[in-house]
């Protein structure tokens, strides 16, 4: 009897702890796609309609794309994408050819000094990018490369931790493969590209999934070095209209574009879920 | 130098070369101009060498707010973020059903242009003459008065990038330690269970041993994170902080670079040479802290 | 404390979500362990002997059936309350505290009335930590002691809070030979000296049969056989029980019987009694074979291996199943072996006879070696 109540109060406890960690998970995941609905919700009012709404409504009887017209027509917004498209591929190829043969040399070739440079390498991802930016926005002026995508690309297209944690994969593939190789007589790049690379394929995935997200929510390098908006990524056009853009005033417009700069990721995301988040969790932070 | 090391050298050129031209010169560099006193890039000229920029810097009005804010946000969002995070892993490990759902929606800020969602939330907080916004009528149905949170008091503003600041760090770090919390073997929890624990001692003498590791982990990157903050704040604040009271010492470093108060590299470098110092101090602490209290495999 | 456990039956989802079958784990076990006893749960790899082990600790709740201690039904009981003592295969040692402060853990949880004085506690890790001889090494983490030391560590932890029983999930599986041999012994020191019921899980049954007061069969989540090791052994209940005990395992032949007398292939080798004529399988035990110039079985030599005390023959028979038959025998007798031929008559204890449909035992009445 008294085993019974004993039970039945802890499965009540139980019941009560469940609801209330559900409640608590769908709260917070409230909080975090209510802005998401805001924004597309907004970018769906009309202009008039937003303006004359004193307190907001949650839904919307006439949705329209007027916005998203006025979007990519008033302001140069395909321009802005065009250019982080551009930016995001050009810097993201640039650093794994650059990332991976550094990765292969440390990793796969012998050769005098390597244990030094792999130690002062180490000793760079402890630079925060704050130091380095001063001068690189001053090297970068004097060799008049603002406004240019050469100026964007070049200081961002290596990653030392990068280098580390594709060393580390590459390093995993077993000596035999490689003497192997050598005995077929291929050269070492042939062998980095057709069995390091392809056995590698996952790591050199994550590593272009981090780097594109870096590259499309970069911010503070974009705008030291371009003021021409011919050259402006959307982080930088989204801060543009909202300062000059529509008039300070036209927030379904606004809220348009900003839908527009982030659906590319979220897409991105929700097809590659796994190996973002698999990936993330093994090398990234934000920023 | 023989054949195969040339070859070594070669594939690592490309490497070497960017991080010299965009990493190695530019840290020297940065301590070089941070001695130049009143380097200007208009003239190119400086007049002595010595500690007068960081003179400058450290009674710079601006710097100061910039410092104070930095600090708060830091005092606030670590805690508060890694605590919540904490919070929602554990809630997340203890159920099935959903969870993936949960995961990946908790996981979407991560993915998102800071820059951008900085502006919902702006229109979320702002008050306009057409309307107050939606978080002020939530307060007003509650009774509150409606507040200015992007023009308005300081601690209204302070409590926007707070919140704006943790909404954005909150996925990585529910990431990692759900991940850490599940790879806790199911074993230890059953022999908890067996000896009768109580729960709240199965979490601290077993869950939160195991996991220290990882929470300090991201104690570490999250106090380093939080110092750098910048871009939420423009986000949310525009591109001029100073004037809104709401810059941080990273967007003081590009505001003497850089702007309507830019062309001053030498007091960008001595402010970003400060906050190197800071944010080193303030590791070493916690890494000698962690080194009591943290069990690693 | 004795242990009862009744038509117990445990089906657990099938893995596969497609499919809606159910895998059962643990089928209709009904089962007696008595008290005090140390009692071994034997079989292969995914016979249910673990699932049996964490019903009868109640880290899993059975489908059907009921468990008691003594004459408490503790069926519906949770883990926490029913006061057993679990050493896990990997021991589950908190990686994070001592050794003391790991055996202290499961005292610090004790409330109420239960609750003890800090010097108490000390006192009873102490006796747990002798009882397993670590005493000296109480300051230790369990990453800074062998694989023994931590199973004795693990011991101590589940024994200090006097458990009405004492369950031990694969105890010598991660140690290495010389160890495993030191370390069975102990648990059998300890167990005598506690007094504790004592349920272990094992897949060697080497191991079980050194040890064990009694041993439970186990196979495809259904009880085989239960008994005192030896008598299991000499008097298998059916093919898999035979198979599964003793090293060199036992030699199976197709055979038959005709007019009480078994034929193994063409070799009439054994009078036997009180069965019916028809085809059987043979289990002969390798100790059950001995060496006479005109013995009835005939088989082709393969190799001699001498071990000193014993010698192994290693032969063929045309109605063997198998690769080969392997007989030990005294090396005295063994020493004119040798040719194309070998030839055995058979001690007729441990010879059985199986139905060669359902694998279980015929026993005969009575039998006479040819």
């Amino acid at each position: 009897m008294d085993n019974q109540r004993i039970e039945a109060a802890a499965a009540r406890r139980a019941r009560t702890l469940r609801t209330a960690t559900y409640l608590f998970l769908a709260l917070w995941a409230i909080v975090v796609l209510f802005p998401f609905y805001w924004m597309l919700l907004s970018s769906l009012k009309s202009y008039g309609a937003y303006n004359s709404e004193y307190i907001p409504r949650f839904y919307t009887l006439s949705p329209t794309l007027q916005n998203y017209a006025d979007a990519f027509t008033t302001v140069p917004l395909g321009r802005y994408f065009l250019n982080t498209v551009i930016f995001t591929l050009a810097t993201t190829a640039l650093m794994l050819c650059v990332t991976v043969l550094a990765a292969f040399a440390f990793s796969r070739l012998a050769f005098r000094g390597k244990d030094l440079v792999f130690t002062l390498f180490l000793a760079l991802m402890m630079i925060p990018g704050e130091l380095v930016v001063i001068t690189n926005f001053q090297t970068i002026t004097n060799a008049g490369l603002r406004n240019t995508f050469t100026g964007l690309i070049l200081p961002s297209v290596t990653s030392v931790f990068y280098i580390y944690l594709l060393k580390e994969n590459f390093e995993q593939i077993p000596d035999e493969l490689y003497r192997a190789a050598k005995v077929d007589g291929s050269s070492d790049f042939r062998y980095l590209t057709r069995v390091m690379i392809p056995i590698c394929r996952p790591t050199i995935i994550t590593v272009t999934i981090l780097k594109v997200i870096e590259c499309w929510n970069s911010y503070v390098w974009p705008r030291l070095i371009t003021d021409d908006t011919n050259y402006f990524l959307v982080s930088n056009g989204i801060q543009e209209i909202r300062e000059n853009g529509f008039g300070r005033e036209n927030i379904p417009a606004m809220m348009a574009a900003v839908v527009v700069i982030s659906v590319p990721l979220i897409v991105l995301f929700l097809i590659f879920r796994k190996k973002i988040m698999a990936g993330v969790s093994r090398g990234g932070t934000k920023g | 130098m023989n054949n195969r090391s040339f070859k070594g050298w070669l594939y690592l050129l490309p490497a070497i070369l960017f991080l010299g031209a965009f990493m190695v010169y530019p840290l020297v560099d940065v301590f070089v101009y941070s001695f130049e006193e009143g380097y200007n890039s208009a003239s190119q000229s400086f007049f002595g060498t010595g500690l007068y920029n960081y003179r400058y810097v450290l009674r710079d009005e601006y710097f100061l707010q910039a410092l104070k804010n930095t600090f708060l946000l830091v005092i606030i969002t670590v805690p508060l973020s890694t605590g919540l995070a904490l919070l929602i892993s554990l809630a997340l490990n203890s159920i099935k059903k959903l969870r993936e759902l949960f995961q990946t929606i908790y996981f979407l800020p991560y993915v998102t242009n800071t820059l951008a969602v900085g502006l919902v939330f702006m229109i979320l907080f702002k008050k306009t003459a057409y309307t107050d916004g939606l978080v002020n009528l939530v307060i007003n149905f509650f009774g509150g008065a409606s507040v200015d949170f992007i023009d308005g008091p300081y601690w209204a503003k302070m409590f926007v990038l707070c919140f704006y600041t943790v909404w954005v760090v909150l996925p990585f770090k529910i990431l990692i330690l759900t991940s850490a919390l599940a790879s806790v073997r199911q074993d230890f929890y059953n022999a908890a269970r067996l000896d009768a624990t109580p729960k709240w001692r199965v979490f601290t003498r077993i869950t939160l041993p195991m996991i220290s590791p990882q929470l300090f982990y991201l104690i570490i990157t999250g106090f380093i994170g939080a110092f750098k903050a910048y871009s939420d704040a423009v986000a949310i604040f525009g591109t001029d902080l100073n004037a809104a009271g709401m810059n941080t010492i990273v967007g003081y470093v590009y505001d003497m670079l850089y702007g309507n108060s830019g062309g001053w590299p030498s007091f960008a470098s001595a402010a970003a040479i400060i906050l190197f110092a800071i944010v080193l101090t303030i590791t070493c602490i916690n890494l000698l802290v962690s080194r009591k209290h943290v069990y690693y495999v | 404390m004795k242990v009862v456990l009744e038509h117990l039956t445990k089906k657990f989802p099938s893995r596969n979500k497609k499919d809606k079958s159910e895998v059962v784990a643990v089928n209709d076990m009904s089962l007696e362990i008595p008290d005090g006893k140390l009692v071994g749960l034997l079989g292969p790899s995914g016979c249910g002997k673990s699932t049996a082990l964490n019903l009868i600790c109640g880290l899993e709740a059975p489908t059907e059936g009921r468990i008691f201690f003594g004459e408490d039904d503790v069926t519906a009981l949770p883990p926490e309350r029913r006061g057993v003592g679990l050493v896990f295969q990997n021991y589950a040692l908190y990686p994070h505290l001592t050794v003391r402060q790991n055996i202290l853990f499961p005292l610090q949880n004790l409330r109420g009335e239960a609750k003890l004085s800090k010097e108490v506690m000390e006192e009873k890790v102490l006796e747990a930590a002798k009882l397993v001889q670590i005493e000296q090494l109480l300051e230790r983490k369990p990453g800074e002691m062998s694989g023994g030391q931590q199973q004795r560590d693990a011991i101590a932890r589940a024994l200090v809070k006097m458990p009405r029983v004492l369950l031990l999930d694969e105890p010598l599986s991660n140690l290495d030979a010389r160890l495993r041999l030191q370390t069975r012994e102990e648990i059998r020191r300890i167990q005598r000296e506690t007094g504790v019921t004592t349920v272990f899980v094992t897949h060697d049954q080497e191991e079980a049969m050194s040890i064990s007061d009694v041993i439970v069969v186990m196979k495809d989540g259904v009880l085989q056989q239960t008994g005192k090791p030896q008598e299991v052994y000499n008097d298998p209940d059916n093919l898999f029980v035979a198979k599964f005990l003793g090293t060199p395992p036992i030699n199976v032949f197709d055979g038959s019987v005709r007019g009480g007398t078994l034929h193994i292939g063409g070799d009439a080798v054994m009078r036997a009694d009180g069965v019916a004529d028809g085809a059987y399988t043979v289990g002969i035990r390798p100790e059950a074979f001995r060496v006479r110039d005109d013995g009835p079985l005939r088989c082709a030599l393969e190799t001699v291996e001498v071990m000193g005390r014993d010698t192994t023959i290693v032969s063929t028979h045309p109605a063997m199943q198998g690769v080969s038959i392997r007989s030990v025998i005294s090396a005295e007798y063994a020493e004119g072996v040798g040719g194309d031929e070998v030839r055995f008559y058979l001690k007729c204890a441990k010879v059985h006879l199986f139905d060669p449909e359902s694998g279980e035992r015929v026993r005969f009445s009575s039998a006479e070696a040819l």
